[in-house]
């Protein structure tokens, strides 16, 4: 039998509605939208039904939407764009330890032009105290950043909090919710917000950056005219009615889909310490994705492990791999202060078989013995 | 701010963004084995404590001499995940660090 893809959290695969969008616009939106001829009007106007309807699925504006190149791209913008805004408050940025690497690397960024970063801890869940998270902000903190959910181990994060507190300080508050979105609902009360379309089953090459009206923002790009003025270079527009298309019909799917990839999650989150000696599952049991688990076995590699699992058919990830350009182990699971080696990552695309979830767990526990024996432990 | 990310190779090693040392604790009992996994990558260091605790009495310390950053949180970890007590951390002078760590069962 074959094995499963089990990487959703990396990369959706394109959902049916988005390929037929993305196909038929390569051929009806290829013009310059800025141009005013009749197959640039097209491309303008198909560009903004596409935002308009992410921004439906938002509950935002369609001109609060602007389109990035990725999440990567939405996160920098949105994050040194914000900072750069806001340089007469302040120069005090606050994230939590476990944001994404984009929103990590902005933060460097800030810090190496002069600026102050303050981080934010998390338990051992992967969660961050809104109360800690409030205690960071200060009266000339520019920019607050917390995740809607982690990417490796799928914890929710405390938004509504944060955001609460963010807004009696008036702070505007960046909500990176490349994970969740079109799965959990939109969380409420951010200035800005930044997703990903190749994780909601868009094509790759899509972000979004959301600016809600009244937020100061500044471009820390030289200037360009695309996007409202917020991301520089010629849109990729039928990438975009892809992803539009895409997040459209993946949120329709996932009203049922997400309670179903969640109870083959639980399982999962169940079984594997069952059948697996000296494991631990990792992140919050209830406050986390749907479609995400994460565990960690002891005395094996996680490299090793994820090769064997691709032997075997399986496509999974890890926080873990110690290749020869990732010296560091995951600064999220080092954050939450658990186990880091042996770790893998199963995120649940749309249509998953519980068939396919049922093999996977079959094989588990022998790769795992294989590869402990081969590493020589005896059964500590 | 502490993170390198995943870090390139030409970055500070990361012994240099940790917090000073804490000294040993007063009345600190010596190790009475002391194994060495300097220069050994997760989970091998992990490996050779859980394999060789078992050689010191319960109530005894074991260290493990470890360079890879991964075993600063693994080591404190796997102590929690078997129930075995993780006494402290010395920095060495030779980078690195050693975890002691006492037999509770
Ligand atoms: C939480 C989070 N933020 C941001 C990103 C970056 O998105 P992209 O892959 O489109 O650059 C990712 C992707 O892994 C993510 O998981």
């Amino acid at each position: 039998m074959s094995g499963g893809y089990f990487d959703a959290a990396s990369a959706e695969p394109l959902h049916p509605a988005g390929r037929s969008a993305l196909i038929s616009a390569l051929d009806s939106a290829w013009a310059d939208p800025a141009r005013l001829y009749g197959a640039a009007r097209s491309a303008r106007l198909e560009l903004d039904r596409a935002r308009a309807r992410v921004a439906a699925v938002l509950g935002v504006r369609a001109d609060e939407v602007a389109f990035t190149t990725s999440g990567t791209q939405a996160a920098h913008l949105g994050i040194l764009g914000s900072l750069r805004s806001r340089r007469r408050v302040g120069r005090h940025l606050v994230v939590s330890a476990v944001e994404h690497s984009s929103v990590l690397h902005a933060a460097e960024a800030h810090e190496r032009d002069g600026g102050e970063t303050t981080v934010v801890g998390v338990d051992e869940t992967g969660r961050v105290d809104p109360a800690e998270f409030a205690a960071a902000l200060r009266p000339d903190t520019a920019l607050a950043c917390l995740q809607s959910a982690n990417h490796e181990v799928g914890t929710l994060q405390p938004v509504a909090e944060a955001a609460e507190a963010c807004r009696a300080a008036k702070i505007p508050l960046l909500v990176d919710a490349a994970q969740s979105i079109g799965r959990t609902p939109v969380p409420d009360g951010w200035s800005l917000l930044t997703a990903s379309a190749h994780k909601w089953g868009g094509p790759p090459g899509v972000g979004v950056l959301v600016v809600r009206k009244g937020t100061r923002w500044r471009s820390p790009m030289p200037d360009d005219e695309r996007e409202g003025r917020r991301v520089p270079g010629f849109e990729n527009v039928p990438a975009i009615v892809g992803a539009a298309a895409a997040l459209e019909a993946f949120a329709a799917d996932m009203s049922e889909e997400a309670a179903r990839l969640s109870e083959l999650v639980t399982m999962i989150r169940e079984r594997v310490p069952a059948t697996v000696p000296d494991v631990q599952v990792v992140g919050d049991p209830v406050r986390r994705l749907p479609h995400l688990v994460t565990f960690s076995c002891l005395y094996v590699e996680g490299e090793a492990l994820l090769t064997e699992l691709d032997r075997l058919g399986f496509a999974v990830s890890s926080g873990s791999s110690c290749t020869a350009d990732t010296l560091r182990p995951s600064h999220v699971l080092e954050a939450m202060g658990v186990i880091t080696h042996g770790n893998v990552r199963v995120s649940l695309p749309r249509g998953a078989e519980p068939s396919a979830v049922e093999r996977f767990l079959a094989v588990l526990p022998d790769a795992v013995a294989r590869l402990r024996a081969a590493a020589g432990v005896t059964g500590a | 701010m502490r993170f390198r990310g995943r870090s390139r190779k030409d970055e500070a090693p990361p012994q240099d963004t940790v917090p000073p040392p804490p000294a040993a604790p007063p009345g600190a009992t010596p190790p009475l084995l002391v194994i060495d996994a300097l220069g050994r990558k997760c989970p091998i260091p992990i490996i050779m404590l859980a394999e060789r605790i078992r050689e010191i009495p319960v109530g005894q310390i074991i260290a493990v001499l470890a360079d890879d950053p991964a075993a600063h949180t693994d080591i404190p970890a796997w102590c929690r995940m078997k129930s075995q007590e993780f006494v402290w951390e010395e920095t060495l002078p030779q980078g690195g660090w050693g975890f002691h760590v006492r037999r509770s069962y």
